[in-house]
Parts: C-alpha cells; structure tokens; sequence
C-alpha cells in the first residue's frame, strides 16, 4: 500500500487518487502565433525522466482538488507533494549509485 | 413554472432488511431517516460571517473535521466546500435563507437531499467490517469520534463520519446504496466467521 501525502486531507491510501501526467506545463501565451510543431509538441509532448518528474495528481475519491507531486520514477517514491499555487519545493535529483559509477 | 418536485425521503436500501448485530452479527447495519443535505461552496470572510448567520453555526475550517449545532451538521470536503446535514423539511428553509443571506458574495449552494442516502453501521466490530473495504486508518488514535472522511469503501466514494468510537455514519450515492450495502453486509458476516465461536 502507497501512502500519498494529499495536501489538503493527509496521508491517504494509493487507491484514492488519481495520477494526470506532467506538471507545469503552461498554455502558450498566443496559440495562434505557434506553427504546428510548436503547437504539437505543446499538446503531444512529454518528457519522460528517469529520476525526478513533477506530476499533477487529484484526490478522486477525497477531497476531489488537484495538487503537485514530486516523485522518483525509478523508485516510485513520492518525494514531496505541494499545492498548485505554491512554488515547487526544490530537490536534488538523486543518481541511483549503479548511474553514478 | 413547474412545481418544486418532492424529495423521494428513501432509497434502494429499503429493499434490504436491517442487520443486527444482537442476532449474532459482528455489527449492525440500518439506513437512517432521510436527511436535508446542502452543499455549500465559498472562501470569501464575507461567505463565512452570512453563512454562519444562516446556519446558526460555525462551518469547520479544519481538514476531516465535523461542526454540529442548532439542528445542524457540518462536514469539511474541502478547502471551499461543506456539506450541510439538517432535519428534511428544514432543507428548502435553509436554502431560502443561504440565498437571502449570502447574495452579492461569491458562493454556490446547492441542495443534494436526493442524491446522497446515509447508513449506519455500529457495534463492536463495525470498524472492522467497513475496514475490509476502506483504507483509511480507522485506528481510534487517528480517525475519532467526531471526525469525518471523504474515502473509498469498495469501489463506491463515501463520506465517513465517526459519531462514536463503535458508531460510523456512511454517506453514499444514492445509486450506490445496494452496492455498499450488499458489501457491508458481506463483511460483517465475514467478521462474524472470525469471531470466536
């Protein structure tokens, strides 16, 4: 069983959130100003790390508000969850030791 | 314009037959009497001061928490967001007043009494069953009387109030009802396989 810290509520089970893909991905400004690959990789485009990924995730069956999570893709760590008007905590992305030699 | 349809004031549960838990059941199991439900959505200090003079209580501001008084319950969902429980025929005076009271603020009340039903599960075991089902941490140390929860029990979301240490009030959807019920049913009998013979 996962415990996700919901920023709101606490501590709650896995089970009741759900997970919505990359954080802070800002809407262009002008949409209209893009060309195609631009405006592509806007709607398409993910990064896809090993290590640190800043994710949008929502309380479902909770409190139903949506909040930030930092998490380790490697460990499936969760490593600090925030509001969405808050500014990101910063973290060091940790090298696992076998990426480090 | 057409008039105000009637709350039904019952729900599929009452195809199903009370458990008790005196004739051997780990845990009892009932719906309750239909209640007026109201939702309330604000955050401006204006909303709190016109909605407490509606109420005739202070809406909670901690997390998982219940306020109670003058007839009413109030139970935290969000940051901006209460659910009121009162006496059915209250629920339409309520919204009269809400909506007097609260005009020129920025605010959404919205009456709920058809959509949710609410169960009660009690006895010594009652943590135990809804525990086969929800997994919150229903240890009295974290979740205590007087507390509630918006959670999971199944697949269905509930909203749960702990009344007493043995005593939980379950909120569900409407159309849930036979879903949740049948479940509860099955983990009480299934507590009662583990009690001691």
């Amino acid at each position: 069983m996962l415990l996700i810290k919901c920023p709101w509520c606490g501590a709650r089970d896995q089970s009741e959130f759900s997970c919505h893909g990359e954080a802070h991905i800002a809407r262009p400004e002008n949409p209209a100003a893009l060309d195609d690959a631009q405006w592509g990789d806007y709607v398409f485009f993910r990064s896809n790390p090993k290590g640190l990924h800043r994710e949008r995730w929502m309380h479902a069956h909770g409190c139903r508000r949506w909040f930030n999570a930092a998490r380790d893709t490697r460990s499936d760590r969760i490593l600090a969850t925030y509001k969405p008007f808050e500014s990101p905590p910063k973290i060091k992305d940790q090298k696992s030791p076998a990426e480090k030699s | 314009m057409a008039e105000k349809q009637q709350p039904k004031a019952h729900s599929p549960a009452r195809r199903r037959e009370p458990l008790e838990a005196k004739g051997g059941g780990a845990a009892s199991l009932r719906e309750l009497p239909w209640r007026g439900k109201i939702n309330l959505r604000g955050a401006a200090p204006e909303f709190f001061k016109a909605a407490r003079a509606a109420l005739g209580l202070e809406l909670p501001r901690d997390a998982n928490t219940v306020a109670e008084g003058g007839g009413l319950l109030a139970f935290w969902l969000g940051p901006d967001e209460w659910l009121a429980h009162c006496e059915l025929a209250r629920a339409e005076k309520i919204m009269q007043q809400l909506a007097e009271n609260l005009a020129g603020t920025n605010y959404a009340a919205t009456e709920v009494t058809d959509y949710y039903t609410v169960l009660e599960l009690s006895g010594d075991h009652a943590a135990a069953a809804l525990a086969r089902g929800c997994p919150l941490d229903l240890h009295l140390r974290v979740f205590k009387p007087g507390d509630c929860a918006q959670t999971r029990f199944g697949n269905a979301s509930v909203l749960l109030h702990r009344v007493e240490a043995a005593r939980f009030h379950v909120q569900v959807r409407w159309s849930f009802t036979e879903y949740v019920w049948d479940y509860l049913a099955r983990a009480i009998d299934a507590c009662r396989a583990d009690l001691p013979q």
